[in-house]
């Protein structure tokens, strides 16, 4: 990493942590804290889709991930008991093994017929949710209490949110800095030698395994990763919301998280955090046109990948861009 | 001479039909062995076979007594018998540095999390991918494009960068699918210059398919022929030449003649 981009993520960071809160401290729309709590969720939900284009298949099951995820968490919290911050890695881990489970029949399909399997997943997921008993059905689970307190050798780490004057703040401290780590690791992730692989099993398969590179083993560890963010966001997104139903992720949500992906720039690891506040936000500016707010909104999303086929940072205001990926684009087009 | 490579009784059936029937050859080390026949005499799947990129329906292939046959193509890399394809078979959208580096994998000495964290060791083995990437860019010549994406390479620096993509896992054998198919003289007398110094330099055996007869005789140290996936003739390029069954296969019998 170069000084240039260690400082752009230092100010990133300020930006995120503190230039934040004291604008919305001094403007009073502490609405925004929900708006943003939820931007940085969603978009850990989108890295994971991101990470399944990476290795050159398309992801519209991220919400069964995030569904079933919540569900860990919150049954977890309710029937035993467990602190909140222990259910939220064991929430990512259950997805990741659920997910090799899953990704080993799936993951020999490519294109169209993968997309439309991982399409089912999330209706699948729902379903089980409406039938399975530990769920509690349609009338989900409510009242879920607030994360309790981390303490490492009598050091307070996280405090108990129940104390806590503004527990909004909190959560989206706490979700904002849950968003740096996963797009970090994921940025490490693309860089190392996990990433070429991914990308070489992106580009050709067949090479790549000619190569010695062991194609599905590879393909199920890229795909338990992505899950893994989506178990972690929906745990967290349940936490804030309190409560989770067969409905908190649906097909429609699994549908944005790939969206949030092309429009932020498949070629770019930021991407689908750009992608996801803008599509949030788009959505949140429009709700004054009432009754025309899908309809303009579902036009700027055709115009934008009209127009911009590589996403909203292919624009090239964001970073420099290197040489491959100039190349990149000019194939996409 | 040790085999170093056996094809040892190789069948493969695609339902009625027979691709490859009964095939055996030996390839001993440090030699060229080139695999000839006719259109759709089963070169390619005999490839496919040795490879694991198919499945063989019976026989089997030693690489120094080790069966290679019905595993995965990976795993019959890691034991170090590598192919290149027909077809330029590159990683697109990765310069030519990178397409290099990034097929050193199997050479790695560190884990995908030491990679990760950045450990001592992924740092070593980094730094020697990149020495080693370099070397091959300069055996192969391919020092002014190293920098290009590949996918902006012309015909014949795209079969070069196939040979360096084998060259770098580091193979015992190379398996080379028509390395001078669709070239000009010139080029093709650059690819059989390579394909020696392959060998001469650096200690590979190399298998290659094959229709360019000129190159073939040229660069091989023996040949096999097959025709209707059945090997009908093997020896060193001057027998193959005087051989009546090959003769046959390739222009047809007199018998032929007169009956038409």
């Amino acid at each position: 990493m170069n000084i240039r981009s260690l400082l752009a993520v230092i100010v990133f960071i300020i930006v995120v942590l503190v230039a934040v809160p004291v604008l919305i401290a001094k403007s009073g729309r502490w609405d925004f804290y929900y708006t943003l709590t939820s931007v940085a969720l969603l978009s850990i939900a989108s890295a994971g889709v991101w990470f399944t284009f990476y290795i050159g298949r398309i992801n519209i099951g991220q919400g069964a991930y995030a569904l079933a995820g919540g569900y860990v968490s919150a049954v977890l919290v309710m029937k035993a008991d467990m602190n909140f911050w222990l259910t939220l890695p064991l929430a990512g881990i259950f997805c990741a093994v659920l997910s090799v489970f899953i990704g080993m029949p799936i993951l020999r399909l490519r294109g169209v017929y993968f997309a439309m399997v991982t399409l089912i997943l999330t209706e699948v997921m729902r379903l089980a949710a409406l039938a399975l008993p530990v769920t509690n059905g349609a009338k989900g689970i409510t009242s879920i209490p607030l994360p309790g307190a981390v303490s490492i050798g009598g050091v307070t780490l996280l405090p108990d949110f129940n104390t806590l004057e503004n527990p909004k703040l909190a959560f989206y401290l706490v979700s904002a800095t849950l968003m740096i780590i996963c797009y970090g690791v994921l940025w490490r992730i693309v860089n190392s030698r996990l990433g070429h692989l991914c990308r070489s099993l992106q580009q050709n398969e067949e090479l790549a395994a000619s190569i010695g590179v062991n194609i599905s083993w590879l393909r199920v560890l890229a795909y338990s990763i992505s899950s893994f963010f989506g178990g972690i966001a929906g745990a967290m997104f349940i936490a804030v919301s309190q409560s989770i139903y067969p409905s908190s992720f649906q097909v429609a949500d699994s549908v944005n998280f790939m969206l949030n992906c092309f429009l932020g720039g498949l070629g770019y690891v930021f991407g689908p955090m750009l992608g996801t506040l803008v599509l949030y936000f788009g959505w949140d500016l429009l709700f004054s046109t009432g009754k025309y707010q899908l309809l303009i909104y579902s036009s700027m999303i055709i115009l934008l990948i009209l127009l911009l086929p590589n996403g909203i940072l292919s624009l090239g205001l964001f970073n420099r861009k290197i040489k491959a990926d100039k190349h990149r684009d000019q194939e996409g087009q | 001479m040790a085999a170093l490579l056996s094809v040892q009784g190789v069948t493969k059936r695609y339902g009625g039909l027979i691709a490859v029937n009964n095939v055996s050859f030996d390839v001993a080390a440090s030699e060229i062995l080139s695999v000839i026949g006719p259109n759709g005499a089963g070169k390619s799947t005999l490839f496919k076979l040795i490879s694991s990129f198919t499945q063989v329906t019976s026989g089997k292939v030693l690489l120094e007594g080790d069966r290679i046959s019905n595993l995965t193509p990976h795993v019959v890399a890691r034991k170090g018998v590598v192919r290149t394809f027909q077809e330029a078979t590159i990683f697109r959208a990765m310069t030519v540095r990178d397409n290099i580096i990034v097929s050193h994998h199997l050479r790695s000495q560190a884990s995908l999390l030491g990679f990760f964290l950045g450990s001592a060791k992924a740092r070593a083995d980094e730094a020697a991918f990149g020495d080693s990437a370099d070397d091959i860019i300069e055996f192969l010549g391919l020092q002014g494009i190293a920098n290009e994406v590949a996918s902006n390479l012309p015909q014949g620096h795209l079969r070069a960068l196939g040979m360096a993509i084998g060259l770098a896992t580091g193979p015992k054998v190379l398996l080379l699918d028509e390395p001078f198919a669709g070239m000009n003289h010139d080029e093709t007398m650059h690819m059989v210059n390579l394909v020696r110094r392959l060998r001469d330099d650096r200690g590979v055996t190399v298998l290659l398919v094959e229709h360019d007869m000129a190159a073939v005789m040229k660069i091989s140290d023996r040949i096999v022929v097959i025709n209707f996936g059945q090997k009908i003739a093997e020896g060193t390029p001057s027998a193959i030449q005087s051989n009546d069954q090959v003769i046959e296969a390739y222009l047809g019998s007199e018998d032929d003649v007169i009956g038409m």
